[in-house]
């Protein structure tokens, strides 16, 4: 399989700024500081992770939509970087992305129709008759009803809005799909709906996406492969079979032991791994490991100096930690106590 | 008398292409510390349920019958200045779409603290220093800092918790929470649901919590309302509806779950299209779609009854035995362990 996407040490500093007359920099929120990885030409990559730890920031540089502050980003064998506008318009249609808050994404005072039809309109796409035809067969695969194609987006429920974004970045056949959180606001019955059309499309025009969700159960279905952001950073990054059944890094083992069950006696009896701490401060990020203030197993004088680096340490499987997970699940002591460290050290 | 009385509440809205009916008849009852969790198909009219209660409509194309008593005194005929009082104080919201509820042009501070100044008398100074402890609660790290920070500032999730914190800064006695965690990673979601289950249990508060998270729900819940079409499909206990779901839609619903421990190719999905609300389906609504359809569902409307003797309430006309063999099987589907 050929690389679609590669993001090459990825940064996005968004400066803070003070003074009236005089803007002057005087710190920088770190949202995405130094991400690289790669996506094949009709994969699915997930992206996991803390809110506010990067991952629309990450998908806005990618499509572009955000001037990235150091780093390259390839699309097609091609450095897109530094492209301006004008050159980006052609690529527009190859990238589409589907907007986390699907309200403040579209257009209050134009009717839904329209806006599932500007992409075709503005790539010329198809005479008027066509793209409405085009529209309403778009509405209805995303379960929407052609009964919606004149209504405005407040009239909508919130899950409706969320299939409009979708019907939208479907209409051009577009290469790459970024896709923050598609299902998080649909009934299960109909987020099956999507993430079995999402498949379908993908087989059937070789259809590469990037996900982003915080429900795990979504990104098992339709990932090939997992990355589990921390702060800005890349901890974990595996096929989803490996990161499901194997996870290394404790911030992923937080986030499995988490995932609430829906089973009203298990849910009960759940203990999920609790994360100590405030959530870091992505000016000023912690030293060493990024996770090391809340992670149950750091050992001082190594998590909290050294910055573990993203380390693959099986086949195909990364994690950036010192004291991996040794298997999978894990008692509370288990996961406090490395193996690699003996009691009586870790004390001291 | 239970805390909050709703009765046959209906809701319209007039759109271009005709009269919307977006709630049917829902009917429910919630007491002091209970969490009522509402699931349902997207577009089943959950939102607009709560925000009727809330007199949160636009009345300009909206007509709502019924009524919705808190305490007894109806929220739907109650004149706007008391409805105003109420509403942040006793009885507060927290909204699906975080951005459109927050003001983009104001700080976020000056947001949490107008809650605040709306219906107590206190200082600027003491309503800043709430402000700031609400949105240390909801774990938004740096918040003296942070609190002067517009919303285009704050990733999803962390607007989400800003809404949170707007809505319990009050201390009210029922919270409806809409989609309160979707935009949540699982941990922080973690975190907000314990939170709130502890100023459940300090303040008796009462939670209304409509998800789509059927976990969320299993594991929140002491009741679960099952919405298809504006109407209340089911109505049980949380054990009844996990273990002993009584309609199709409901077994539709868990069906379709995607699983962590388990690998499937294809999801199931409920075959068909949400139904019309400008024409709903005659009979049963959800009868376009469901498997067991048989011919008086096309013709007639199926009533909200008990199963059995219990409490659990359904709305299909199939019989018990059958209610019951389906249910066994999607029960034992759902608790099918990884291979
Ligand atoms: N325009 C901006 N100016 C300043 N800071 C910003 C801006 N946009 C985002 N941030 C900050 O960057 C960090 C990452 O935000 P981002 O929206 O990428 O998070 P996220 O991982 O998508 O979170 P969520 O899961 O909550 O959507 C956050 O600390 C956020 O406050
Ligand atoms: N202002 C409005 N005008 C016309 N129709 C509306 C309006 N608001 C909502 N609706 C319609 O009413 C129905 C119920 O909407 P509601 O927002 O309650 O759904 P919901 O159950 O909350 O769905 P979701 O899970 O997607 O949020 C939907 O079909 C929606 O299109
Ligand atoms: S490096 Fe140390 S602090 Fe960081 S995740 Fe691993 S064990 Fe925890
Ligand atoms: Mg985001
Ligand atoms: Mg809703």
């Amino acid at each position: 399989m050929s690389t679609l996407l590669t993001v090459e040490n990825l940064k996005m500093h968004f400066p803070i700024t003070q003074g009236i007359v005089f803007q002057k920099q005087i710190a920088a929120v770190k949202a995405v500081d130094g991400v690289s990885f790669e996506v094949k030409s009709g994969e699915t990559l997930g992206i996991v992770g803390e809110s506010g730890c990067g991952k629309s920031t990450l998908a806005r540089c990618i499509l572009r939509l955000l001037d990235p502050t150091e780093g390259t980003i390839m699309f097609d064998d091609r450095d897109i970087t530094h492209l301006s506008r004008a050159e980006m318009r052609p690529l527009r249609r190859e990238m589409m992305m589907v907007f986390q808050d699907p309200y403040a994404s579209l257009n209050p005072r134009k009717r839904v129709g329209f806006t599932v039809a500007e992409p075709l309109e503005v790539n010329g796409i198809g005479t008027p008759a066509e793209r409405k035809r085009r529209v309403q067969e778009l509405l209805e695969v995303v379960g929407l009803s052609p009964e919606h194609y004149n209504r405005f987006p407040h009239e909508f429920s919130g899950g409706q809005r969320q299939r409009i974004g979708v019907a939208r970045a479907l209409a051009v056949n577009p290469k790459l799909i970024v896709c923050d959180e598609p299902v998080s606001a649909l009934d299960v019955s109909v987020q099956a709906q999507i993430l079995n059309l999402l498949k379908d499309l993908q087989r059937e025009f070789g259809l590469t996406y990037v996900v982003i969700a915080h429900d795990l159960n979504v990104v098992r279905h339709i990932s090939d492969r997992v990355m589990v952001m921390y702060l800005g950073k890349i901890v974990e990054l595996a096929s989803d079979r490996e990161l499901y059944h194997q996870p290394l890094h404790p911030y992923t083992g937080a986030l499995m032991s988490a995932v609430p069950s829906p089973d009203p006696k298990r849910a009960r009896g759940r203990k999920p791994i609790v994360l100590e701490g405030d959530v870091p401060n992505p000016i000023n990020p912690p030293d060493g490991c990024r996770f090391h203030p809340r992670c149950p197993r750091m050992q001082t004088g190594v998590c909290d100096v050294d910055e573990p680096e993203l380390i693959e340490s099986v086949a195909g499987h990364s994690r950036a930690c010192h004291y991996p997970l040794e298997h999978w699940p894990m008692s509370p002591e288990e996961l406090r106590q490395p193996a690699s460290v003996t009691p009586t050290l870790a004390s001291t | 008398m239970a805390l909050l009385e709703v009765e046959n509440l209906k809701t319209r809205f007039r759109t271009d292409d005709g009269v919307v009916t977006a709630v049917d008849g829902v009917s429910f009852t919630l007491e002091k510390g209970e969490t009522l969790g509402i699931v349902g198909e997207s577009g089943s009219g959950k939102s607009v349920t709560c925000l009727t209660i809330m007199g949160l409509n636009d009345p300009r194309n909206t007509v709502s019958e019924g009524a919705a008593r808190l305490d007894g005194v109806d929220l739907l005929t109650t004149d706007p200045e008391s409805l105003r009082a109420l509403r942040g104080m006793r009885i507060a919201m927290i909204f699906q779409d975080p951005m459109t509820s927050l003001n983009p042009v104001k700080k976020i501070g000056w947001q949490l603290e107008e809650a605040v100044l709306v219906h107590r008398d206190v200082s600027r100074k003491e309503s800043r220093a709430l402000a700031i402890d609400a949105m240390k609660s909801v774990r938004i790290p740096r918040a003296e800092q942070r609190i002067d920070d517009y919303p285009h500032q704050f990733s999803g999730g962390m607007r989400q918790r800003v809404m949170i914190a707007m809505a319990l800064i009050n201390e009210p006695d029922i919270v409806i929470a809409d989609e309160p965690t979707t935009a949540l990673d699982v941990t922080t979601q973690a975190q907000i649901l314990d939170l709130m289950n502890e100023l459940q249990r300090e303040r008796e508060m009462a939670i209304i919590m409509i998800t789509h998270d059927l976990g969320v729900v299993a594991e929140v819940a002491d009741e679960v309302i099952v919405m298809y079409g504006g109407q209340v499909a089911e109505h049980a206990s949380v054990d009844d509806i996990f273990y002993r779901p009584r309609h199709p839609y409901t077994w539709g619903l868990l069906g379709s779950l995607p699983r962590l421990d388990l690998e499937v190719e294809r999801l199931e999905q409920i075959p068909g299209q949400p139904p019309s609300l400008l024409n709903p389906p005659s009979g049963c609504r959800f009868h376009p779609r469901c498997t067991f359809a048989m011919d008086i569902c096309r013709t007639e409307v199926p009533q909200l009854l008990p199963f059995g003797e219990g409490l659990h309430l359904q709305r299909c006309w199939l019989d018990d035995a059958t209610k019951e063999r389906e249910s066994a099987r999607t029960v034992a589907g759902l608790q099918q362990e990884a291979s």
